[in-house]
């Protein structure tokens, strides 16, 4: 100890400070383990999503021998159109099943059986098939079809084998034909495409998101062209040409709460003025892009505003300088160097506009749409709200492709993220 | 039809452009060039765009009367009108092109305009947003009382399809809705506050920067999840969990709840809230940390003493805005809340919130003017009245704030 | 300044007097007074890097017991970070690392057991634009009191508040507004509420960093006046780049060029009688 005692070291002090260290640690740790906390949520987020949803991108399919009977598709003989429509190709994948275990014949087993594949899955399949070529009427042909959701769901191991058989959706009988059809090979899990080209259907075997996903970017397309433009064209403004003055206020102000509006407002907007007042139709991407682009404008406006004022003003005076008029310094020097900025908050724009689920469900783009939407004005869904309608249905083949589409939404959401960022870095300026 | 009307535009646009461009080009070159006063003024490229915007507007003009007016004007008539104003603008634009005229200033006149109407945008959303709803809501009250919406106790909707069925009468007490909504914003904010602002702090205090450079993105990623994945999300994973762990103690607790919608909404919130709080703790001047490092204090006093304080009202605007988010927030409670208004102090009951009753009032088949369709837009007006509000009063107490230290 | 006598003085160690006078100054001096010529501070080889670039290029100076030291030396000399290595200031500070010793007392301050904390209750330090807590005159005073358990209760807190505000010469100016801010005082005001704030934990060595670079004259020259009369009791380090300042108000003045020390004399001597060229071409103000 030095010669002078301080009343800084005195015992008390010495004592007082560890109780005072050990505040300070409790402290940090409490900082700390919020940190870990929301890290924690991300994690699980992650792994629950993901331990779902995998499975969706591989599912089990059926070889089958099929015979396109003569006599059941075409007794006629005159292989046109109108009779291959009515034909019933139903009873062709039937006693295609059942030729395969010829031991079965009780009608109730046989219904059983016929259960082990995706009924209309298959049925579609040959009929799709037997329309583009119909001289294969009367041939036989090795197809591989989608095995029913429960089937591929008994094969992923999520249908407890031990449970009693009453609670299963998959009978004693039906694992012992499907055990054996998969130790021959004849059942094989391959890469699902049908969930990717697929659209919504009332079989989960047979959905995919091709249809939201056409629709989602049909939306954002008509967002891209409407608020992108306006919200530069808003922010330029606002930043270079307007006035000091109250209107200028009041849209500064106007820009600001419309950020905070809950989307769902939006979409109330949506129904009220595009369906209602202007009778625009119902379930069209043309309108959720519109609402889509409203909700967004004020992101890209104040993207861009920070953009422009990152641009050293005396890019200006050196234009003005030289004899550019205002409007041709702004436009020719400073929007250009703003570039990067506009890109970067649109692309971000843009990416909340694609996660956006509530106002799509006002303007009716929750519609069930089995068809790939092939104009703006067509009745449409969108991926976050198909996400939306699966997450619905109880059973967990439906659970694995809403975590699958999930996946695929945040994929291309962190793409879009990382190529702003990735922009961002690349482009900017540094003053 | 829309879409063709445009590529008309469009074309004669095109054309009146490389129309004005050649003929500046042919009578400037006869001008005289010397001194500055009587050069020409302006580029000829400058005539061609005067000519391109002004045959734009008068066909956008013709065209927006023929949409406005769809009866007035039948389709010959109106496809005079529109060659008429073409022909008008191109002759004008004849007229005036030369070395005197200053086409610059009137093309970047137009520019101004074209800009100003962008800003107009924004304005013309909110007016639309305020008027569909005020109109509607007001279409509703003509139907139940102000009053019995605000005060009732009674939510339920569905109105008598025929006259026998009983307990259908559509009662539209939102209080309910109300405390539904409150209690499950309450729990989203009793997870998120302290979260969020435990992680502004130790981000801004303590992390080194390689830390804070690595966990900052990550927070951010909570922010940017769509509301539909966390929606699933508290219905596959958390509601479950919750069940669980209930059951585990003996108690039964639905798999939609608003425990479950709340803290999954808080874990949605907490980004705004540490994003802001941390750019508001920053914002305290360094000196005022000096100052209390300076007498001895440790980080912890530091904080919770000084900057806490100094911080404080931005802190508060920061919370202010996230219940602004949770009160708006629709996803989630739509999928993970229920439907069911029940009047209750439990957050381990299902309730249901104003964005959950707006988006089952207006999804499926419905007919426009019935109460149970207008009630959603009275519940959407009572929804934008709080959150702006709340935006309004967080957003003038950052703003105090930050004059303070600037 | 003559302070009134009160009854809330304790003797047993915990709080001591702000610069008490009477009896209890007595016994301050008595504790001072032995060593009052040695050194209060002894630097050997003190380097500070920040990041890769070195800034200060191995100081080696005593500091004395009493009196005011003046760091003088053109801008980016290194004198202010010279400054904060003595309440390990530049631990704050990402990548800045400090090399070499720092004894306090004959004891090393950068030594493993020293809690940087406890040290700056010692070492207090006076920044160069006034930085009071946006709190009241009172809690401002108050909060390193409170910090380290300086006073047991209310009216002892209220009688170091007191001292510190009276000894600043601040007391007169504000004592019917204590409750107010003390954002809220003028500049040469605020300068002085922070030095009061300093006092008011009892330091042995008040660090001051260009105390009046943000005042006016008039300001400054109360400041001085005061920084006389704490130099009676505190062993105090001034940086300031004006000469005037460090003739005026030093005994001891140190001259620093480009994170060197180059000359450290009497301030007199300093002034009159340079031995350095450097020293007389930046005294002379040839450079600077």
């Amino acid at each position: 100890m030095s010669a002078f005692e301080s009343i800084h070291q005195s015992d008390r002090a010495v004592k007082r400070m560890t109780r005072r260290r050990g505040q300070e640690l409790r402290f940090r740790l409490f900082g700390l383990g919020a940190v870990i906390a929301a890290m924690v949520v991300l994690a699980w987020l992650t792994i629950s999503l993901v331990g779902t949803g995998y499975t969706a991108f591989y599912q089990h399919h059926m070889t089958l021998e099929v015979f396109l009977d003569e006599a059941v598709l075409d007794p006629t003989g005159e292989r046109n159109a109108e009779n291959l429509r009515k034909a019933n190709f139903r009873k062709i994948i039937q006693e295609a099943i059942y030729a395969r275990f010829p031991e079965v014949s009780e009608r109730r087993q046989k219904s059983a059986l016929f259960k082990i594949v995706s009924a209309s899955g298959a049925t579609n399949q040959v009929r799709q098939m037997a329309y583009a070529n119909p001289a294969l009427v009367g041939r036989t042909l090795t197809l591989s079809v989608p095995t029913s959701d429960d089937v591929d769901q008994l094969l992923k191991g999520y249908i407890d084998r031990d449970a009693p058989e009453k609670r299963r959706k998959i009978s004693n009988q039906q694992i012992v034909w499907v055990d054996a059809l998969k130790a021959t090979g004849e059942i094989k899990s391959q890469f699902n495409w049908t969930f990717f080209t697929g659209v919504d259907s009332r079989d989960p075997e047979l959905a995919g998101i091709a249809g939201a996903v056409v629709g989602s970017l049909m939306a954002l397309a008509v967002a891209f062209v409407v608020s992108v433009p306006a919200g530069v064209g808003a922010a330029v403004y606002l930043e270079e040409f307007a006035p000091q003055n109250r209107f200028t206020d009041f849209i500064e102000i106007n820009i600001n709460n419309l950020a905070a509006v809950p989307s769902i407002v939006f979409g109330l907007l949506g129904l009220a003025v595009f369906l209602n007042f202007f009778g625009m139709p119902r379930s069209a991407p043309l309108v959720g892009g519109l609402v889509l682009a409203l909700m967004t404008l004020p992101t890209v406006i104040i993207a861009t505003r920070a953009a422009l004022r990152s641009v050293s003003p005396s890019i200006i005076d050196g234009a003005l300088s030289l004899g550019a008029s205002h409007t041709q310094a702004v436009f020719h020097h400073k929007v250009p160097l703003a570039a990067p900025g506009i890109l970067t908050g649109s692309i971000i724009g843009m990416a909340q506009a694609l996660g956006e689920t509530a106002p799509l469900l006002m303007i009716g783009m929750v519609a069930f749409v089995t068809e790939i939407p092939s104009g703006l004005t067509e009745p449409a869904s969108a991926l976050p709200v198909q996400i939306f309608l699966w997450s619905d249905s109880a059973e967990r083949a439906w659970a694995e492709r809403t975590s699958a589409a999930i996946i695929v939404l945040l994929m291309v959401l962190v793409t879009m993220n990382a190529l702003a960022i990735f922009l961002r870095t690349r482009l900017e300026r540094r003053w | 039809m829309i879409l063709e009307i445009f590529l008309l535009i469009a074309v004669s646009s095109l054309g009146a452009f490389f129309f004005g461009k050649h003929l500046a080009q042919s009578r400037l070159a006869l001008a005289p060039v010397g001194g500055l006063s009587d050069r020409a003024h302006s580029l000829p490229g400058y005539h061609g765009y005067f000519a391109a915007w002004l045959v734009g507007l008068a066909g956008f003009a013709v065209a927006a009367l023929g949409l406005a007016y769809p009866k007035l004007f039948n389709g010959g008539l109106l496809l005079a009108l529109f060659v008429a104003a073409v022909g008008g603008g191109f002759a004008f634009s004849y007229r005036q092109i030369g070395a005197g005229f200053r086409a610059r200033i009137q093309v970047e006149r137009f520019v101004k305009g074209a800009l100003l109407l962008c800003s107009g945008v924004a304005v013309l959303t909110t007016f639309g947003i305020v008027f569909s709803l005020v109109f509607e809501s007001l279409r509703f009250f003509e139907q139940v009382p102000l009053l019995d919406f605000l005060t009732g106790l009674q939510w339920s909707p569905q109105t008598a399809l025929r006259e026998d069925q009983a307990g259908q009468s559509g009662a539209f007490g939102a209080v309910p809705i109300f405390t539904g909504t409150f209690m499950i914003t309450a729990v989203a904010m009793f997870v998120a506050a302290p979260i969020g602002l435990l992680i502004a702090i130790y981000l801004s205090e303590y992390a080194t920067k390689r830390t804070r450079a690595i966990v900052k993105p990550f927070v951010e990623i909570l922010a940017g999840v769509p509301t539909v994945v966390y929606g699933f999300f508290a219905l596959l994973t958390v509601g479950p969990a919750i069940r669980g762990f209930a059951e585990g103690f003996g108690f039964s607790v639905p798999t939609q709840s608003a425990i479950a919608a709340g803290s999954v909404m808080g874990v949605m919130i907490i980004p705004f809230i540490s994003s802001l709080s941390d750019d508001v703790i920053n914002a305290v001047p360094q000196t005022l940390r000096d100052g209390s490092y300076a007498l001895g204090a440790t980080k912890s006093e530091t904080m919770t003493n000084v900057i806490f304080p100094a911080a404080l009202p931005g802190i508060i605007g920061a919370l202010l805005l996230g219940v602004s988010r949770a009160i708006g927030e629709t996803m989630i409670v739509v999928m993970a809340a229920g439907r069911a208004a029940n009047l209750t102090g439990n957050p381990f009951e299902a309730v249901t919130t104003v964005t959950v009753q707006i988006v089952s009032l207006l999804t499926g088949d419905q007919e426009f003017d019935s109460a149970k369709t207008l009630a959603a837009f009275a519940l959407g007006l009572v929804l934008f009245v709080l959150t702006l509000v709340l935006n309004v009063i967080a957003l003038l107490i950052v703003r105090k704030y930050r004059e303070r230290y600037e | 300044m003559v302070m009134a006598e009160t009854n809330v003085v304790r003797a047993d160690g915990i709080f001591q007097p702000v610069l008490p006078k009477g009896d209890v100054v007595d016994m301050a001096k008595k504790r001072r007074e032995p060593d009052a010529e040695k050194a209060k501070f002894a630097c050997r080889d003190v380097r500070v890097f920040y990041g890769a670039s070195e800034a200060l290029h191995g100081i080696d100076m005593e500091i004395a017991n009493s009196g005011v030291t003046a760091l003088i030396g053109p801008s980016g000399c290194g004198k202010s970070t010279f400054l904060r290595v003595f309440n390990r200031m530049n631990d704050t500070i990402p990548n800045a690392r400090v090399t070499g010793d720092i004894l306090m007392d004959g004891e090393d301050i950068y030594g493993k057991k020293v809690d940087p904390v406890l040290l700056r209750a010692r070492v207090g330090m006076v920044f160069q634009k006034p930085n009071p807590f946006p709190k009241s005159i009172y809690d401002n005073v108050a909060y390193g009191p409170r910090i380290h358990g300086l006073a047991v209760s209310n009216s002892e807190l209220d009688y170091i508040v007191e001292k510190s505000l009276k000894r600043a010469g601040l007391w007169d100016e504000v004592k019917d507004r204590l409750k107010e801010s003390g954002t809220g005082l003028s500049g040469g005001q605020q300068q002085r509420l922070v030095i009061a704030r300093a006092i008011a934990v009892s330091p042995e060595v008040i660090l001051m960093d260009e105390p009046a670079s943000a005042l006016d004259p008039i300001a400054t020259a109360k400041l001085e006046e005061l920084i006389d009369e704490l130099k009676e009791k505190y062993c105090i380090l001034i940086v300031t780049h004006s000469m005037a300042q460090a003739a005026r108000v030093s005994q001891r003045t140190a001259f620093f060029h480009l994170g060197d020390l180059v000359e450290y004399d009497d301030t007199q001597s300093i002034f009159t009688n340079p031995k350095d060229q450097r020293t007389q071409d930046y005294i002379t103000g040839r450079t600077g």
